[in-house]
């Protein structure tokens, strides 16, 4: 893996939580859904309540790893005209008003039809600074030498309640910016209660590791952030998020209803 | 004939790559559960109990060797090649599927899993696997497309009446690719006590070599047979190519067989034209799809294209990563029939030899048509009929007749 010349957003963030014994709080949104004008308005509410990092779906066609929530949302973004190239032109325009950390969520399907290596370059050019491959495991990335990791973006990965503790040490030996814990089998989506084993498998990943953890699948409401939040390095709330947006895509108050959503989220988070 | 330089590597390499195609492009979610399927078939396939308990199973209850027939009055009115078919038409359930079906049941068992899933486009994957889960015990789920339940009705109710629950699936053209994102969704979440029997050479390692291999005693089978009868291989060898598990099958035994040439016949649908097909060679793109690296139907930015064609079970957006090694290596050649054409193979090998064939196993038919005449009387051709046409006999009906069967 190489690394960066210049300091990267995602690890500059991470490292003023650490300062401030903070947690992270990562909120996940699909670009251009609804439209890619209103993504710059999603993202700026998001920092308004407190978001420290934004995880932003490049929408697939076919996101086999994903409920129906955030199919749903790939759906309208593909039909509302979101293409790669306005998703990397959004980001650029997002880039005039914030400096939050932007973590590209895809599949790789779409990345390899832009050209692997030129939309890491692109991406990092337009303002991103890592990128979530859903379903490029890192056995693939080192096989394939069209696919190696390019040092323009942090290369952010998955673990799962299922990783044995040999491949928890071989993901992690390899991970940059933070791994991305998903605490229960299953494809995103809202739970009602929280999984069990977090702090145990986080520690073992820890160990393993020198990036923060963060956890997420399935985190709707303060409680379960909060109880996250007291295990692991940062919190992810996605489909949650992405219902409201559902729900008021339209409305002239969606940056007003998703604040009210989503402050009492991350003060979960911080109060930790 | 064949450009490739032989004898062909083995393949796929011990990740599921077969060259620059195939691996395991999955979520960390399901690593685990393909490895140790992985680790149980290869373990399984060297064991000569789990091959003995398969070669009882397929005799008795599936009903192999199926037959190599001659088709004399089809070949007489082509005027070329000699044509024979092999019947896998005449298997229990109607079709090649039950082959894979019942070896990844028998592979469940030793994996200790209690449920099976499976998706099904035609339905003949989903008839199999419903059947296998009833001879065993498995509580079995099928997830099909919505479109996919209209066209084959009587599929869906033999699954019902065999113990399977299905699931329509109705994201998206609500037809095989969609059921497949299905069907892995549940694999995600309920991966310690499922086991997804993936129906076609698709999909993550190990299932494109793991489903080839089960499907490999149609071409074992055809090579004994016709050189018991002929003294000679094949000058071709023909069959439809949707995932491609039953072409895989029959060409995958002959692969280093200098002389035979092979070709493999995808959906042409209405024609070449985008969302019109379901042709991969034709106007397809290299990318990753549902597991695999291989040739798939998507646009520009990777989004992928919907596909149309008459027969349910070739109507997918992505071909099985050996077929799209194959291609490179320049060993098969690949070609694609009409909607149409097909229909015509449907009607053709019907009225001339009394054998109504799948509407899937009708484009390879459909593509004898085309090249039987071409070539000479000593030339030898086995296309493999790959299923029957009991179940597309409603469709083709409305197709032809003009009539709804259930309403006269």
């Amino acid at each position: 893996m190489s690394a960066p010349q210049t300091a990267n957003r995602i690890d500059t963030r991470f490292q003023q939580l650490h300062a401030d014994s903070k947690r992270a709080f990562v909120a996940y949104v699909c670009a251009g859904d609804p439209t890619l004008d209103r993504t710059i308005d999603v993202v700026l509410a998001l920092e308004k309540a407190g978001a420290d990092i934004i995880e932003l779906g490049l929408p697939f066609s076919d996101p086999l790893a994903d409920g129906v929530v955030n199919q749903l949302a790939a759906d309208r973004a593909l039909r509302a005209g979101a293409s790669t190239q306005g998703v990397l032109d959004m980001i650029r325009k997002l880039r005039e008003h914030t400096q939050i950390p932007l973590v590209l969520f895809t599949y790789l399907n779409p990345v390899y039809a832009f050209g692997y290596e030129r939309f890491h370059h692109e991406a990092a050019a337009a303002g991103a600074d890592g990128i979530l491959v859903l379903d490029l495991p890192p056995d693939e990335a080192s096989q394939n030498a069209e696919l190696k990791p390019a040092p323009d973006l942090r290369h952010i990965q998955l673990i799962a309640p299922t990783s044995s503790p040999e491949r928890i040490k071989q993901i992690a030996a390899s991970a940059e910016g933070f791994i991305y814990y998903v605490s229960r089998l299953g494809v995103t989506g809202t739970q009602t209660s929280v999984a069990t084993g977090i702090a145990e498998q986080v520690a073992v990943i820890k160990a393993a590791s020198n990036v923060p953890v963060c956890v997420g699948f399935g985190v709707s409401n303060p409680d379960q952030a909060a109880e996250i939040a007291s295990k692991a390095d940062g919190v992810v709330v996605g489909s949650a998020i992405v219902r409201l947006i559902e729900q008021n895509g339209s409305s002239p108050d969606l940056a007003d209803r998703l604040l009210a959503f989503v402050k009492p989220l991350v003060d979960a988070v911080k109060a930790v | 004939m064949s450009t490739a330089t032989l004898p062909l590597p083995v393949m796929p390499d011990t990740h599921g790559h077969f060259g620059r195609f195939g691996g395991m492009f999955v979520p960390e979610t399901l690593m685990a559960a393909l490895t140790d399927l992985s680790d149980h078939y290869d373990r399984a396939r060297k064991d000569p109990a789990f091959q003995a308990e398969l070669d009882r199973l397929l005799g008795d209850y599936v009903g192999r060797p199926t037959p190599l027939y001659l088709a004399e009055r089809w070949t007489e009115k082509l005027g070329g090649a000699k044509v024979y078919l092999k019947r896998e038409d005449l298997l229990h359930t109607g079709a090649h599927k039950i082959n894979n079906a019942l070896g990844q049941a028998l592979l469940a068992l030793r994996l200790g899993k209690k449920r099976i899933i499976a998706e099904t486009g035609a339905g003949q994957h989903g008839v199999a696997t419903a059947t296998v889960c009833a001879r065993f015990g498995f509580d079995c789920t099928i997830y099909m497309g919505k479109v996919d339940m209209e066209r084959q009705a009587l599929n869906v109710a033999r699954m019902r009446f065999l113990g399977a629950k299905v699931v329509a699936v109705t994201a998206g053209q609500a037809t095989l690719k969609e059921a497949v994102n299905e069907a892995m969704r549940d694999w995600v979440t309920n991966v310690e006590t499922t086991h997804y029997i993936l129906g076609s050479a698709l999909g993550s390692h190990p299932f494109p070599m793991m489903v080839r291999d089960f499907h490999r005693v149609i071409g074992v089978e055809a090579r004994e047979q016709i050189l018991a009868r002929e003294n000679r291989l094949p000058d071709l060898l023909v069959a439809c190519v949707g995932g491609g598990s039953n072409a895989m099958g029959l060409f995958h035994p002959f692969l280093n067989d200098e002389g035979v040439r092979m070709i493999g016949v995808e959906a042409g649908g209405e024609g070449i034209l985008p969302e019109k097909h379901a042709a991969r060679f034709q106007g397809g793109r290299l990318g990753v799809l549902q597991g695999t690296k291989t040739w798939l139907l998507a646009n520009a930015d990777g989004q992928i294209e919907l596909t149309h064609s008459v027969s349910a079970g070739l109507d997918y957006a992505a071909i099985g990563p050996e077929h799209a090694w194959l291609h490179e290596q320049g060993r098969v050649e690949y070609t694609y029939a009409t909607d149409d054409e097909a229909m015509g193979g449907f009607q053709e090998l019907s009225r001339v030899e009394g054998i109504i064939p799948a509407l899937e196993s009708a484009h390879a038919v459909a593509h004898v048509k085309k090249i039987a005449p071409l070539m000479s009387p000593d030339d030898i051709i086995v296309v493999n009929l790959s299923g029957r046409g009991d179940k597309d006999v409603a469709q083709a009906a409305r197709i032809v007749f003009g009539e709804d069967i259930f309403k006269m």
